[in-house]
């Protein structure tokens, strides 16, 4: 089990959001977790990644756990370099006044020197080549779906293994949205293990393995996606009938 | 050939400004305002690297400044001076020595630069505005008093060991100031005789600008560039942000104090008070001048505003400028040292009024001007 978060607590200030949830994710797997707003997605995630403050959320009871080691005291940054964990935040949140190719540089900071960056590059435009085209332009003038691939792109430079991605879809026209998603498929078939936060339930279930549903702070239904999909309450609440 | 353009170029007008300095062409007045515009591209390239590049906002800058002519002013008068009994090295080291000896305050320099960033990039915000500011005082008075404490400690010491009281011990000469760094200058002219310190502020303005822009166009600077924008983001990029923060500081406080060790040689004296809040405020004036985060921005606002000044120190060019007023109001005697900070604070209000990114912006001279790049690169 790569990925194991056990009975996870967290408060922001007094508000406690999650309310002690457990789930794990395998390697080689898309797992994605779904539910309406406000119910602590973005909050697993933000905990996963150990977040530094003013966002971080305050973990109050439970553990997570990669490769079976806590990762509760790992800063931040050890999490993407170490634990080759790499999150694509919500709101793409790229370096604007950088352009898109050092925005890729910037991702390989904590790499081992030697490794075989120029075929990364490669590996990234030949996966998103608009972002090619664009490699000299300040990130800041990308449209919005440019700058998702940039934000995924970054990511998988960082090296990783695992991605956590927070609402890839948000904002991208229907077309960019299942380009978006193809890929990411893709990635998976290479091997990369996905965590996948979305308020698209229907597309995130049907590209991923396994789903969580989370609703206030709990877990409601977990199972294989075919299952959430096909259960009745989900289409009623959800998937709109 | 474009790759070595600017470097070529650069050498090649350093060297004719030398020429010209030795064989008397400029006067030794447009030495002097050369050199501090020298100083001045060093204070405001590695200010803007905190200020402009990393977003943070410091202005205790001077105290830095301070603690780098200090250091290497009392190194300097003990190797090659006689105020300290006879000089310890022989003056045909002066010229491996003299450098060693301006890093070595820069090296303190950027150790104390410590005192500020560990306690404050804990925490965000104005934080780093408040202590980088009391440092600074406490860098003056600390230097200003320091006599007092080594006499103290000293007769203490006496004292516990039954020892003749030493009495009153001046090393660093407190609130008057400490002088003698002339004697290595006098050293080095004694071997050759040249503009010796215009050569120095040259080839330390030229590695400054050099060292920062390989600093910032790497993938470490682009962690710095990051933190400006979006520390969370930078962090979850895998860079360690705290660490380069502090490294970052270091690198600013480190070249601001190889200019404080070059000015305390330019001038031959150094008084704690000069590098006091003013003097930072200078450094910040220069930076938004230029547009932060801007590198050429920084070196052509210090080389205006320095201008500017020494233009504004001069009692003739006041009066003409004020004769309209002083026509109206004959009784009123304008001096150059009042109007001078009248005119630049005002300037730095109509700059932020009409340009509030500076001259340049956060865009290079080869940004506004992509023909520059046909003839020079400059990495």
């Amino acid at each position: 089990m790569l990925l194991q978060v056990e009975n996870l607590e967290v408060k922001y200030g007094n508000i406690q959001a999650l309310h002690g949830i457990s789930f794990h994710v395998n390697k080689g797997e898309i797992v994605t977790l779904i539910g309406a707003n406000g119910a602590g997605k973005t909050t697993s995630l933000y905990s996963i990644a150990r977040l530094p403050p003013p966002e971080a959320p305050r973990v109050i009871g439970g553990d997570i756990k990669v490769e079976g080691q806590s990762i509760l005291k790992t800063s931040p940054n050890a999490v993407v370099k170490d634990l080759k964990m790499a999150l694509a935040p919500e709101g793409r949140r790229i370096f604007g006044n950088l352009t898109v190719m050092e925005n890729l540089k910037l991702a390989t900071y904590a790499r081992e020197k030697g490794a075989n960056l120029e075929a990364e590059y490669d590996h990234i435009f030949e996966l998103f080549p608009r972002l090619k085209e664009r490699r000299e332009q300040r990130s800041e003038s990308l449209s919005g779906g440019e700058q998702q691939m940039l934000a995924v792109g970054r990511a998988l430079m960082t090296g990783c293994k695992t991605l956590l991605l927070d609402e890839p879809s948000m904002g991208l026209a229907p077309v960019l949205k299942y380009e978006l998603f193809r890929k990411l498929k893709q990635l998976n078939e290479e091997g990369m293990t996905i965590l996948l936060v979305e308020q698209n339930a229907k597309l995130a279930l049907e590209l991923a393995h396994r789903g969580y549903v989370m609703d206030t702070g709990k877990i409601v239904i977990e199972g294989p996606s075919d299952e959430i999909l096909a259960n009745p309450e989900i289409k009623k609440a959800y998937l709109g009938g | 050939m474009k790759q070595y353009s600017l470097n070529i170029g650069m050498v090649l007008s350093a060297i004719l400004v030398l020429t010209a300095a030795h064989l008397g062409w400029i006067d030794n007045y447009i030495q002097i305002v050369l050199m501090a515009v020298g100083i001045n591209i060093i204070m405001a390239a590695s200010l803007n690297l905190i200020n402009g590049n990393m977003g943070e906002f410091t202005c205790g800058h001077a105290g830095f400044m301070c603690v780098g002519a200090y250091v290497s002013s009392l190194i300097s008068v003990y190797l090659f001076g006689s105020k300290f009994g006879d000089p310890q090295l022989p003056i045909g080291a002066v010229f491996i020595a003299f450098p060693i000896i301006l890093l070595i305050g820069g090296a303190v320099a950027a150790v104390s630069s410590l005192l500020v960033s560990v306690p404050s990039f804990k925490t965000r915000d104005d934080y780093l505005a408040i202590i980088s500011l009391a440092v600074n005082y406490m860098i003056i008075s600390l230097l200003e008093n320091m006599d007092t404490i080594i006499t103290f400690i000293a007769s203490k010491y006496a004292k516990l060991f039954n020892l003749p009281d030493p009495g009153n011990i001046e090393i660093i000469g407190g609130s008057r100031g400490f002088q003698g760094m002339k004697d290595t200058v006098w050293a080095m002219i004694d071997v050759f005789d040249g503009p010796w310190m215009l050569f120095w502020v040259i080839l330390v303005a030229g590695f400054t600008v050099w060292i920062i822009r390989r600093f910032i166009g790497s993938t470490y600077g682009k962690g710095v560039n990051a933190i400006c924008q979006d520390e969370v983001a930078a962090e979850i990029m895998s860079v360690n942000t705290n660490k380069v923060k502090i490294i970052n500081f270091m690198v600013a406080a480190g070249l601001a104090g190889c200019a404080g060790g070059l000015y305390a040689h330019v001038y031959g004296y150094v008084n704690p008070q000069s590098f006091g809040i003013l003097k930072s405020t200078e450094a910040m004036v220069m930076v938004y001048l230029g547009g932060m985060g801007s590198l050429s921005g920084a070196v052509i606002s210090a080389i205006l505003f320095t201008a500017l000044l020494e233009i504004l120190r001069s009692q003739a060019i006041i009066d003409f400028l004020l004769s309209p007023a002083t026509f109206l109001f004959p009784d009123w005697e304008p001096s150059a040292g009042v109007v001078k900070w009248v005119v630049i604070p005002l300037m730095l209000v109509i700059v932020m009024q009409f340009r509030p990114e500076g001259i340049m912006g956060n865009r290079e001279l080869s940004d506004v001007f992509p023909k520059l790049k046909k003839f020079y690169r400059f990495k």
